[in-house]
């Protein structure tokens, strides 16, 4: 016992502890569309009623949107819409919103998925397209407007997509299905440049 | 490709964002031990199965993730409304006779 407990006290020897992230900065290119991996950013699943959402905005400094397929970002910080009581916030400034919520006493459930989520950017004229390869929404710009977000599928998995501009999507989806994601978003790519 | 109305999303949705769930308003009884078993047998295993209007139970799983209720006729397929869970069962469905 008294030898386990000072092995945990002794410093981390060496640096293989360092975190990969899943496909870390793998991209790739066709015509009209360019799929990309961003980098890892603080994500956070937020269960909450509507009598906590107001204080809940405050600490997060982010006002948690309450329509439907949508989002709102301030500061690096970005609220998306999922269900009547569900939000995901992503944070890509670094700030943890683990930790804002904590200082908040209201009923929530906030729970940290930062390493379960890989973001994939998908960029061009051709992005749309690409995401329609697989993705059975409409897509276009006056029903999934700029800012628009939503959980849905792609393929076999779920996903959930952020419009960030009128030719830029973000796609999140777990890490575990992100080989899957990012081929099939690959292959969609080549498709959509046809 | 069916679109279904999710009553949470507000709006039409492509069928493959969605689970059905089975047949609804199924009460459970407050005293399900007390239960015989014949009304067991009744609450658990017989569903009414009709030809034409069903109410059923869907869960918009790949989207706000809510169970609602929808109203379903079994023989063309169509969504003649979906509602809420929790909701009454609507006295008056829009475009049906009767």
């Amino acid at each position: 016992m008294a030898k386990a407990a000072a092995r945990k006290t002794a410093p981390a020897a060496s640096p293989s502890v360092e975190r990969r992230p899943a496909l870390a900065g793998r991209s790739t290119s066709a015509t009209s569309v360019k799929v990309e991996v961003l980098p890892p950013a603080e994500r956070m699943s937020l269960r909450a009623p509507e009598a906590s959402v107001a204080a809940l905005s405050k600490a997060l400094g982010v006002t948690l949107p309450n329509k439907p397929k949508t989002s709102a970002s301030k500061g690096g910080r970005t609220a998306l819409w999922l269900g009547p009581d569900e939000w995901l916030v992503i944070d890509e400034a670094g700030s943890d919103p683990l930790a804002d919520c904590a200082k908040v006493s209201v009923l929530h459930s906030a729970v940290g998925i930062s390493h379960r989520n890989i973001a994939i950017a998908v960029t061009g004229a051709g992005a749309a397209a690409t995401i329609n390869a697989g993705c059975p929404q409409d897509l276009s710009l006056d029903v999934f407007p700029v800012g628009a977000a939503s959980r849905t599928i792609l393929g076999k998995t779920e996903i959930v997509l952020l419009r960030t501009a009128a030719d830029t999507f973000r796609v999140e989806c777990w890490r575990s299905f992100s080989d899957y994601v990012f081929t099939f978003l690959s292959e969609g790519s080549r498709d959509a440049a046809v | 490709m069916l679109l279904i109305r999710c009553p949470y999303c507000e709006e039409e949705r492509p069928e493959l964002e969605f689970r059905n769930a089975g047949e609804a308003h199924i009460a459970r009884s407050a005293n399900i031990a007390g239960e015989t078993d014949d009304d067991f047998e009744k609450f658990f295993f017989i569903r009414s199965n009709p030809k034409g209007i069903i109410y059923e139970r869907w869960r918009h799983m790949h989207g706000c993730a809510r169970f609602f209720n929808a109203v379903r006729d079994t023989v063309t397929d169509k969504f003649v409304m979906t509602y809420k869970a929790g909701e009454p069962k609507p006295s008056k469905l829009p475009g049906v006779a009767k």
